[in-house]
């Protein structure tokens, strides 16, 4: 299999949701999986304490310039945009917000597909906005695989909604399914 | 990869004809600001914007504006300016004269709250501030000193949390939509246009704010500047840089120690 990142975005509501996915994943997990979860600006680094206690992959907040590996959950900083760089590096930068949101899923997702084009898994979670519709549009254009959250299965089905909306989501599964998704791409990796 | 190489080439007849170097600036960001700029003036080709932006320098002085970051706000991490009253301050405070360079100030935000820290501290009378930023505007909107009245709400809330130690209104006045910030704080401030890609060391400083620039640049450019920044700090100066921003690519990162980590206030001791 070809995969070489996943990306999520992911907004009200989240913490369920990305526990129900991440927590399972095993520490080797072959792959990078970034993460934008919208949060309080005046939030540094709980979001990481809280996914580390549950998760057996290391997580961490991107750094500005940091490589990107195999085997962590990357969160972005509060209060920045997440970008990824042509040689797999985060770059961070505080220009306006997109959608309202900053960190946007939009711009992550743009900037991901441009890197890993259709070696790119994007996922839209749980959130009561419509960021991620058009960084899934992206991925999709380049070749890469799009997931939604059910709606039906999300504690807010707008965001997932609106990226279905697009007509670029591949499919659209359940946690528990999306969970099961990752685990079994793993495993054809290895 | 076409795309990227266009791109570079554009950057570098910038370069060129103008003296504003972009080439080293991370790609994902001005990459994506050139193509939005591209977008509002329905340009479609990166080509096509060469050919506009090399001719007509008044579209260039626009670009400029469009691909440069200027989103700033007062106090801005309150903790930071917490600690810069805390843990600077008093050090500042021992010299006769002091010296500050805010590089990269924008629309001003930033230096107005430095400002009004020294001021409390009653330190802005033997302080000047230079304020440098490579935007010609955001210089202009910087010096003007009239900010949103709709802002003024969320920067109150910012400079409590920083510690502030007055009412903060008592340093705007609001007159229809705008706060017009009080003069005074601009008696010892210097506007100028610097270019970090560029341009030199200009003086020295016993502290050096700059925040939420470096991390438009790459590495090498990011190096470049805190060595500019270390051959512009006197002994013992102050570096802050912002909330996520290191000293990890510099080759003098091995002459600053922390002040405080979390920060990133540097003190230079090489």
């Amino acid at each position: 299999m070809r995969y070489e990142a996943v990306v999520i975005g992911v907004s009200a509501g989240g913490l369920a949701a990305l526990s129900g996915i991440l927590q399972e994943l095993p520490a080797n997990y072959p792959l990078p999986v970034i993460v934008i979860q919208h949060r309080s600006k005046d939030q540094r680094t709980l979001l990481e304490e809280v996914m580390q206690a549950r998760c057996r992959m290391r997580v961490k907040q991107a750094d500005e310039k940091e490589k990107i590996e195999g085997g962590v959950v990357y969160f972005a900083p509060a209060d920045y945009h997440l970008l990824i760089e042509k040689d797999r590096s985060f770059s961070l930068s505080c220009e306006e917000p997109v959608n309202f949101s900053r960190p946007s899923v939009d711009l992550l997702f743009e900037t991901a597909s441009e890197v890993y084009e259709n070696k790119l898994i994007g996922v839209i979670l749980t959130g009561s906005n419509s960021d991620g519709a058009a960084g899934i549009q992206a991925i999709k254009a380049r070749g890469g695989l799009t997931i939604a959250q059910d709606p039906g299965n999300a504690l807010f089905p707008a965001m997932p909604q609106a990226a279905i909306n697009t007509g670029s989501v591949y499919s659209v599964l359940t946690v528990e399914e999306i969970k099961n998704f990752l685990l079994e791409i793993a495993k054809k990796l290895s | 990869m076409r795309d990227h190489e266009e791109l570079k080439e554009l950057l570098e007849s910038i370069r060129f004809v103008y003296g504003y170097d972009f080439t080293e600036y991370a790609e994902a960001s001005i990459k994506r600001r050139v193509h939005h700029f591209m977008n509002i003036n329905n340009i479609s080709s990166i080509k096509d914007l060469g050919r506009v932006l090399l001719k007509d320098e008044t579209a260039f002085e626009r670009f400029v504006q469009e691909v440069t970051v200027n989103v700033t706000e007062m106090f801005r991490d309150p903790p930071f300016y917490k600690s810069l009253r805390e843990n600077v301050i008093p050090r500042l405070a021992t010299y006769p004269f002091i010296k500050i360079w805010v590089a990269g100030s924008s629309t001003g935000e930033e230096v107005y709250s430095l400002a009004i820290l020294l001021k409390e501290s009653g330190l802005l009378e033997r302080s000047v501030i230079y304020a440098t930023d490579i935007n010609q505007r955001s210089l202009q909107m910087a010096k003007e000193g009239v900010y949103h009245l709709k802002n003024m709400k969320r920067y109150t809330s910012n400079y409590i949390k920083a510690g502030g130690q007055q009412s903060f209104s008592d340093y705007y006045m609001a007159k229809y939509e705008s706060a017009l910030l009080d003069r005074s704080l601009r008696q010892n401030i210097v506007f100028s246009v610097h270019n970090l890609a560029v341009d030199k060391s200009f003086n020295e400083f016993q502290m050096i704010l700059c925040r939420n620039v470096l991390i438009y640049f790459n590495q090498q450019l990011q190096s470049n500047v805190i060595d500019l920044f270390h051959e512009s700090l006197c002994p013992l100066g102050f570096l802050a840089l912002g909330n996520k921003e290191s000293l990890l690519f510099a080759n003098s990162r091995g002459q600053f120690g922390d002040v405080d980590r979390r920060e990133k206030i540097f003190i230079k001791t090489g």
